[in-house]
């Protein structure tokens, strides 16, 4: 039997047990949801960072320093700095003021039901095409893996999507909670193996490890000999538009991580705000190490293994699983496979609670019932209806759009809809008192639809190429980051509804309310008891 | 507007927090000394990492001949400019973190006032 496929089974039976136990801790809806607040603050980092290193940034961002050299690493750096406006700005409030959504906040002092309408549907959104994306990477990933025990793409797909329901229905908050911590226990272990391996390999010396960084040889697509300085910048970004999409990048990973609905969700796990600061600055140190560490994956990847055999044995993503593999051997191989799978389906259970949450609380509890369950219970009923309902579609459309479908768009839009949607309505109704109920459903409209309109007609999907989504001479949008239009455009949105829209004095006075409960955490959720009912 | 923001009001999980206790801590001068505090950190942090992390994308975009400069070895300046923004982002977490030491105990003097009912 494939090793690849023993160790990954393991991987299943360990989470599934620990759903078996946290399913049977999640019945209220402060467990379900929030695991009942009592997630430590190094158990939130873990999380929080396995959350957010996705198989885009294991296999991806290694893929783009080993095929491309230093810009790679551009992404590496914008992802850890990143955590510093959710640390400084958003973790804290966000923490005091909610209970279970990024609505929570938004909705504190504006007129809940069209600001969680609209929330609601921001979140579903970017929760669902992140999901998509992951999916089809799985099931492409699987598919290589795997491909001596024959389990298809699509077998692929239906099984990562069926394991990430039943973690997410039955486990609640908890459940996911520690699936994340054990996937990035086992992501950041292998990550650091793999990098001892590379600098064993250079004889321990960063000197003549750099020295082979400066002369990377590959054959060009005409088959001839290329020998590049990958620490040179500028192997992705080239004039006339590099620069400028280089910043645009920027921007949407800097305002876009301090949006994203599935990792503001993490800090009502924790029991109050001292512990969600402490939590950012767990996952920053994990984070941040991580990578760095990628620069050594992907320019190990490029030097050891080298673009050539890469390119023939699995592509760009396989970048980092073959570096284990000429390092390390069969079994290391097969180890650091089954971290990328199960990093992904980690991943796809964090968008699918955050995702069913948010329809639940936001949109049914509160825009449908006005902010009363009908029955006790009702709202973690819905909530697992809806998990199985988002993982069903997530399966449906990964099946669909099939293993050769063009998805890496799908994550520079999720960042672009958080930074351009979800940021600038958080900042404003934490921060400025004449925010209003307009002023944030047009914010989260025109972010959204912003990002939306610049990714379809930008690049990414629109061109010459065959696989083009609109096919055209040329993209009407220069830039496959929209970041620095739309975040600007998102802001104003935001700027203008509140200043056309009818002034609201109850929202104003209870700015005071929330000023006090941001800071010092008067009336904030507390933590309930062990084992929550 | 027709309906009035009902939702996030004080739950049973809730640590309680009445009309007058928002006033109340509102009109204190502690609680305006520490929001001034929280700013005198905040915003110059903000702005600080904001131009740091910025000036990378944009020195590697329009400045590559000058980013790609031979400093350390094989080692360019554009490697250390960006390995310089993980540890800039660790200390500015971390200053962050010794001054949230002074927010809390002001807090948690506020919150004690109020319940001892001055």
């Amino acid at each position: 039997m494939n090793i690849t496929l023993v160790l990954f089974l393991i991987f299943i039976a360990i989470t599934l047990g620990i759903t078996y136990w946290a399913a049977r801790r999640s019945q209220t809806a402060g467990a379900y949801f929030a695991a009942n607040r009592r997630i430590t603050a190094w158990q939130n980092g873990w999380a929080v960072a396995g959350d957010y290193m996705s198989a885009a940034s294991f296999l991806g961002i290694a893929g783009l320093i080993a095929f491309n050299g230093y810009d790679g690493f551009m992404y590496s750096v914008g992802w850890l700095v990143a955590y510093l406006t959710v640390l400084l700005i958003v973790a804290e409030p966000l923490r005091n003021a909610g209970k279970y959504t990024m609505a929570d906040v938004l909705a504190y002092r504006l007129s809940p039901r069209p600001v969680r309408a609209a929330a609601a549907f921001s979140t579903l959104t970017v929760s669902t095409f992140y999901m998509i994306a992951q999916m089809v990477g799985a099931g492409a990933l699987v598919a290589l893996l795997l491909k001596d025990s024959h389990i298809s793409f699509h077998w692929a797909v239906v099984g990562v999507g069926v394991l990430m329901i039943v973690y997410v229905v039955f486990g609640g908050m908890l459940a996911t909670t520690w699936v994340q911590i054990i996937k990035a226990i086992l992501l950041m272990g292998g990550t650091i193996l793999l990098s001892i391996l590379v600098m064993a390999h250079f004889g321990w010396s960063f000197g003549n490890f750099f020295n082979a960084v400066t002369h990377v040889s590959y054959h060009d697509p005409k088959g001839a000999v290329v020998v590049k300085d990958f620490l040179q910048p500028g192997g992705m970004y080239k004039p006339p538009y590099g620069a400028l999409d280089l910043i645009s990048l920027g921007i949407a990973l800097i305002f876009g991580t301090a949006g994203l609905p599935h990792i503001l969700v993490r800090f009502y796990t924790v029991p109050d705000a001292k512990t969600a600061r402490h939590s950012v600055v767990w996952a920053m140190i994990l984070i941040g190490s991580f990578y760095i560490m990628t620069t050594f994956l992907g320019f190990g990847a490029a030097v050891v293994v080298g673009r050539d055999f890469i390119t023939k044995n699995g592509g760009i993503n396989m970048s980092g699983p073959q570096l284990a593999n000429s390092l390390g051997g069969a079994f290391f191989f097969a180890f650091i496979c089954a971290i990328a799978f199960a990093t992904i389906l980690a991943v796809v259970a964090g968008l699918t609670i955050s995702a069913s949450t948010s329809f639940a609380h936001d949109f049914w509890t509160n825009v449908v019932h006005k902010g009363t369950e009908r029955s006790p219970g009702e709202e973690v009923r819905v909530a697992r209806i809806t998990a199985f309902v988002v993982g069903a579609v997530a399966i449906l459309i990964a099946e669909f759009l099939g293993p050769a479908a063009n998805v890496a768009f799908l994550v520079a839009l999720t960042f672009a809809v958080a930074a351009s949607a979800n940021l600038p309505v958080i900042v404003f109704s934490i921060f400025w008192k004449r925010f209003n109920t307009a002023g944030a459903v047009w914010g989260l409209i025109v972010g959204l639809v912003s990002s939306i309109v610049l990714i379809i007609i930008g690049p990414n999907l629109m061109g010459p190429q065959a696989n083009a989504f609109i096919h055209a001479p040329k993209a009407w949008f220069p830039l496959q980051n929209p970041g620095i239009v739309s975040v600007p455009i998102g802001f104003l949105g935001a700027w203008l509804g509140t200043l056309l829209g009818k002034r609201e004095p109850e929202a104003e006075s209870k700015f005071t309310e929330l000023e006090v409960r941001a800071n010092i955490g008067l009336g904030a959720e507390q933590a309930t008891a062990a084992g929550g009912d | 507007m027709p309906n009035a923001p009902v939702s996030a009001k004080s739950s049973p999980g809730a640590t309680g927090g009445s009309a007058n206790q928002w006033e109340q801590v509102a009109a204190m001068e502690e609680f305006k000394q520490l929001l001034k505090a929280k700013t005198r950190f905040i915003v110059p942090a903000t702005i600080f990492f904001i131009v740091y992390y910025f000036l990378l994308p944009w020195s590697v975009g329009y400045h590559p001949q000058f980013m790609d400069k031979r400093v350390w070895g094989p080692v360019n300046i554009a490697y250390l400019f960006a390995l310089s923004q993980f540890f800039v982002s660790w200390i500015i977490a971390w200053l962050y973190v010794r001054a949230a030491r002074h927010f809390d105990e002001a807090a948690a003097r506020i919150l004690a006032r109020l319940k001892g009912g001055k």
